[in-house]
């Protein structure tokens, strides 16, 4: 097995600034997300995702700038989700340099959206975002539903039967969030996080609940994902890149390095 | 000197990152375009490559960037970098979206991984084949110039090349079967991976593409 494991630090950007804070040493703006994006590139990050969590649609041509200027510095992947309605937001968003989009709520509301934008763009650049919420055992099993809104609107949509059909419509990967664990520093929902990447042949990112280097392992040996997401334990400088992926080569783990 | 470098654009997406990494290693000029006199009048080409191949196929000939992309190959012999979709549109035909010939430059055909993909331990692999995976030297060449063997370069692919003539391969990679990575040929060498993705090893080859004069 050749492959590794990637590891990819999330900004959430609000009208072209880094919200949650980013606390690294030296850091001229920590606001800046492309002066970051470049931070993480230097460190060896695998990749960057980059979420827009701008409420306001009119505002997305500071979203378009933002990616683009990352693109011209930044020379690794970089996903870019958020607020991604149509194909035509798609193609702005891979022409202002993004490798790859994450479709989340317009999935839900037009699944075709999905298969169209795979058609026209590759699945190679169509990930899809779920958004998971631990709902009632059914039949002593363990369920998990999408939600959205930020986690408080349900959708009765079954989680794992969910990416099954987003990969079967062309998705190329899954970014998985739980929304039980999102910000809690408890460590990845890994109960999901198997159960999707077992049932789907696409790859998948574990995110939500990463507060220390062991939850990333996990993520990968128990939860079976193919990349782990972070954002906190980076962006306060706790860790670098470099300590993780040590950490996880120590776990057996292959990384690039 | 590297002279002008033309990235032809034939309308599928992302060429902003390819064009951004050749100016950042150094390229005198960069031109995204598909104009044939711009593509004529460069010194270097780039054939990069995004989605679906069909799609691909279809704008190249509509554009004519097959006759271009002949043309600085055959009779001017400048140095053509390929890239992803572009080493694949560069074989005889492709497996995706049902079937699809491609431009026979090199003779050989594009793949699909397959459903299950075991490596060689049982387990099973995802498909695209997403991610840094390591590329084995088959033989050397001045782009591999400051490149160890085995180095990671990013790949996002779920169909796979493989030429008929070996020795056109330099590169290979595995992942529950052997691609080949990346092929050379006189003027011409093509990867499967993303150099401009693809960290500082990924703009070290570019950098050694500036930097070569193929002997024709």
């Amino acid at each position: 097995m050749g492959l590794a494991k990637r590891i990819i630090p999330c900004l959430d950007v609000d009208n072209g600034r880094v919200v949650k804070g980013v606390n690294f040493v030296g850091i001229r703006d920590a606001g800046d997300p492309v002066e970051i994006a470049r931070r993480y590139n230097e460190q060896g990050a695998d990749e960057i995702t980059f979420l827009d969590i701008t409420a306001s649609h009119e505002d997305r041509d500071t979203t378009v700038h933002t990616v683009e200027q990352i693109a011209e510095q930044v020379f690794i992947p970089l996903t870019v989700g958020g607020g991604i309605r149509s194909l035509q937001d798609i193609r702005a968003m891979l022409n202002a340099g993004a490798d790859k989009v994450s479709i989340n709520t317009a999935a839900i509301h037009n699944p075709e959206l999905v298969r169209e934008a795979s058609e026209r763009f590759g699945a190679q650049c169509i990930v899809v975002a779920i958004d998971a919420k631990r709902v009632a055992d059914v039949d002593g099993q363990p369920r998990w539903e999408i939600f959205t809104h930020g986690g408080r609107k349900p959708t009765g949509i079954d989680a794992v039967a969910w990416a099954v059909k987003m990969a079967q419509l062309g998705a190329g990967e899954i970014l998985l969030t739980s929304m039980d664990r999102d910000g809690t520093r408890n460590g990845f929902e890994l109960g999901v996080t198997r159960a999707i990447t077992d049932a789907v042949d696409i790859p998948v990112i574990a995110s939500g609940g990463v507060g220390n280097l062991q939850h990333l392992a996990d993520g990968i040996l128990l939860g079976g994902a193919d990349a782990v997401l972070a954002a906190s334990i980076f962006h306060f400088g706790e860790f670098t890149v470099p300590q993780a992926k040590a950490y996880l080569a120590a776990q057996g783990i292959e990384v690039r390095v | 000197m590297s002279g002008t470098v033309a990235v032809i654009d034939y309308g599928m997406g992302n060429l902003h990152s390819v064009a951004s990494a050749l100016a950042h290693v150094g390229a005198d000029k960069v031109v995204v375009t598909h104009d044939a006199a711009q593509i004529r009048a460069a010194d270097r080409v780039v054939f990069p490559g995004v989605g679906a191949i069909r799609d691909c196929m279809a704008e190249i000939r509509r554009l004519h960037c097959d006759e271009l992309l002949q043309l600085a190959l055959t009779e001017q012999r400048k140095p053509v970098l390929a890239i992803c979709v572009g080493m694949q549109a560069l074989l005889d035909s492709s497996e995706e979206n049902g079937g699809v010939p491609c431009l026979g430059i090199i003779p050989g055909t594009v793949r699909h991984f397959g459903h299950p993909l075991l490596d060689a331990d049982g387990s099973r692999l995802k498909v695209p084949h997403m991610g840094w995976n390591r590329v084995h030297k088959v033989s050397d060449h001045p782009l591999w110039n400051g490149i160890a063997d085995g180095t990671r370069f990013y790949f996002v692919h779920s169909y796979y090349a493989t030429v008929e003539d070996r020795a056109l391969v330099t590169g290979t990679v595995d992942y529950g079967v052997s691609a080949d990575a990346a092929l050379a040929r006189d003027n011409l060498f093509a990867t499967q991976f993303h150099p401009e993705k693809s960290h500082t090893a990924g703009l070290q080859l570019l950098r050694n593409f500036l930097h070569w004069n193929p002997a024709c």
